[in-house]
């Protein structure tokens, strides 16, 4: 898993590693079931270990300390490059869906704007791709691979539109 | 050049608390030769804003320009020279009149402009040439697929040299096969310099756009140019990384 996504699930409010796991619960319901709690703090010690995440320790009165963590400056600047980054096509949707939970979880970018620059990213490519596949004889075998492409890149733009929905209304609503 | 610009154009439905901003102060400028898409949601405006652009409806307020003339001071007759003669329409559902054959529906735009039958006719059967038909010109519309349909109606839409058309939907009605013909009819016009603007959900139609609209509740809120600048190489698209040098 991404390093950014742990950390941009942070960025809402310091929290313990419990926690952590409770909003990843939340976001992915069953596409999350594989993931294990060593990942997570895996990944917060290597954040750690690289400066973008602060850990202090909270004293426990019947239980060993609970460890609080929040991101650094550099954490934080980690994560709102992330959010403005548009990435495709790594097929990886979760990525795509946490980065818009935690942009408006935290408040730190809007969701369907994240929405809109990726539309924009996709589209730029199914005019490429497009373009390509028009100027090949029907027959070409190249031709079968970039419907193939542009097929994919639909989908995808399809899946964007519910997002926007989605968001807008959430957005509205709030 | 400028071919076409709107100036806070407006278009409200309803009245009270059922009022509906369907075109909410936007401006818009088409040059020529461009290419626009305007995409967003059902109920987002498209349509009745593309309704406004060509004369078929007028604004509560707001200014149209197409090529140097104001299209929302024109009068009744005014408007209906301006949609025969400098405005071609493409609609969802086609809209040809189903007792003329193909060609008599592409030529009739031209004899109602006051073109003689034979240029009227040797200027339809080109179209007809140019969209891919010319063997299909004495069938009835019928008699034709959908995809035929819709390029009877762009070539009838062409038949007045028009200085710009616009398509509802263009492809709203048909599969996936049909749609990839109007997306080539559509690339060959824009490279022969047609102004074109396009309201579509089609991403496919959309991308065939030099410029790319976002419209939500009567307004514009993304708009960006598709040409130029993409990061992605083909290779990569397609899952070649080890082939390509940016991987």
């Amino acid at each position: 898993m991404q390093q950014e996504v742990v950390l941009a699930m942070l960025a809402k409010e310091p929290t313990y590693g419990y926690e952590l796991r409770a909003r990843f619960r939340q976001a992915l319901g069953p596409v999350g079931a594989e993931l294990n709690a060593g990942q997570i703090y895996v990944t917060l010690t290597r954040l750690e270990r690289a400066g973008l995440v602060s850990v202090t320790a909270e004293p426990g009165q019947t239980r060993p300390d609970r460890r609080v963590y929040e991101l650094t400056a550099g954490g934080q600047q980690r994560v709102a490059a992330w959010l403005a980054e548009v990435a495709w096509p790594r097929p990886d949707l979760a990525e795509f869906h946490l980065k818009l939970i935690a942009a408006a979880a935290a408040g730190l970018a809007d969701p369907v704007a994240i929405v809109d620059a990726q539309r924009r990213e996709l589209l730029r490519r199914l005019r490429d791709v497009q373009r390509a596949a028009l100027a090949e004889p029907g027959t070409s075998d190249a031709a079968l691979l970039l419907e193939g492409i542009a097929l994919r890149l639909q989908a995808d733009l399809r899946w964007l539109e519910a997002c926007e929905r989605t968001w807008t209304t959430r957005r509205s609503e709030s | 050049m400028t071919l076409l610009s709107a100036r806070r154009l407006s278009k409200s439905y309803g009245r009270g608390g059922g009022l509906v901003r369907a075109v909410d102060d936007v401006d818009l400028d088409v040059g020529a030769g461009e290419t626009v898409a305007v995409m967003g949601p059902s109920g987002c405006g498209k349509s009745t804003l593309l309704h406004l652009l060509g004369g078929l409806d007028r604004p509560d307020s707001g200014e149209i320009t197409l090529a140097g003339e104001r299209v929302d001071q024109q009068g009744e007759r005014g408007l209906a020279r301006l949609r025969r003669d400098a405005v071609g329409f493409v609609f969802q559902a086609f809209y040809l009149m189903d007792e003329l054959t193909a060609v008599e529906n592409v030529e009739l735009p031209a004899l109602l402009a006051g073109r003689s039958p034979r240029a009227a006719r040797g200027r339809a059967l080109e179209l007809l040439e140019r969209t891919g038909l010319k063997d299909r010109a004495r069938f009835l519309p019928s008699a034709l697929s959908g995809g035929q349909r819709q390029r009877v109606a762009i070539a009838r839409a062409l038949a007045n040299d028009p200085l710009l058309v616009l398509a509802d939907e263009p492809t709203g009605n048909l599969d996936s096969a049909a749609t990839l013909e109007v997306l080539r009819l559509f690339e060959g016009l824009h490279e022969a310099g047609q102004t074109l603007v396009v309201v579509t959900h089609d991403a496919r139609i959309a991308a065939t756009a030099d410029r790319l609209i976002t419209m939500r509740d009567g307004a514009f809120v993304d708009e960006t140019r598709l040409t130029g600048g993409t990061s992605g190489s083909l290779a990569r698209l397609a899952g070649l990384a080890g082939l390509d040098p940016e991987a």
